[in-house]
């Protein structure tokens, strides 16, 4: 279930970014940050909108099965939240690849998710990427809901003379 | 003087938007478990119905990992500083959980 409320914005270019992540990883799972900012930050409310202004992306740590897990650890986690604070921003969420799935979140997903994050899921078919989602893990630990994607075109300003 | 633990970004929902909480405690176990009694809705977030720590959230006295020290038993001390930081983990869900 979609919650409409919930609002994630994010530039054409860095979609793109996460698109071509994933797309270099396959068949195996891409990951990284989202650094941003968030209009209620430390606060959970229906219909906040936060916007993705930066990536940081990381090595999926698993190799044991990387094609179906991923994994940051948590000195990656301190190196995102380091890179977040160095350029204004907060570490937002995470994004990772489902090779041959769907963009839904898994229960293994569930398991190891916090509320407050925004966990994005690209789907890679066959090597290409397809839908891209993003999600949110309930107060409850019961579920996780989308968050509505928004895609934004990116404004190229001309260089003042 | 008192141990003070940093209250993770993504939590502080459930903890009044505190960034830390302070508490005269002997061990980083009993930390954690007045700060999960302050603020009953963080318990599920850091550890399992079972009243264990969740596999994905890593606790550190001082930037030590608990792990390498005695868990949750690792004694502290006045002005040490407890720091919750999560793994992040995930994946299309097929295969066995690891």
């Amino acid at each position: 279930m979609v919650n409409e409320m919930a609002i994630l914005r994010i530039s054409e270019s860095l979609t793109e970014k996460i698109r071509r992540h994933s797309r270099e990883s396959y068949p195996y799972e891409c990951c990284g940050a989202l650094l941003g900012r968030d209009e209620a930050y430390g606060t959970i409310l229906p219909g906040t909108t936060r916007e993705v202004v930066d990536l940081f992306p990381l090595i999926n740590r698993r190799d044991d099965s990387p094609r179906n897990r991923y994994s940051v650890t948590a000195e990656d986690v301190r190196h995102a939240e380091q890179a977040a604070q160095s350029r204004g921003l907060d570490l937002i969420g995470w994004y990772h690849s489902h090779p041959d799935h769907p963009a839904r979140p898994s229960e293994f997903d569930r398991q190891h998710a916090w509320p407050w994050y925004s966990y994005v899921i690209v789907s890679v078919q066959r090597g290409t990427p397809q839908s891209m989602t993003s999600w949110r893990l309930q107060d409850d630990r019961a579920a996780f809901y989308g968050e509505t994607v928004e895609i934004l075109n990116q404004v190229v300003e001309m260089d003042r003379v | 003087m008192s141990v003070r633990v940093i209250i993770p970004t993504p939590l502080r929902a459930y903890a009044g938007k505190r960034e830390s909480a302070e508490f005269q405690v002997k061990t980083v176990g009993e930390a954690l478990m007045r700060l999960t009694r302050e603020f009953d809705d963080l318990r599920k977030h850091l550890f399992t119905e079972e009243g264990n720590l969740r596999s994905f959230v890593n606790v550190y006295v001082n930037g030590e990992d608990i792990r390498y020290l005695s868990k949750e038993n690792t004694p502290t001390k006045d002005g040490d500083t407890i720091s919750i930081i999560p793994s992040i983990a995930g994946g299309s869900g097929c295969g066995s959980d690891v």
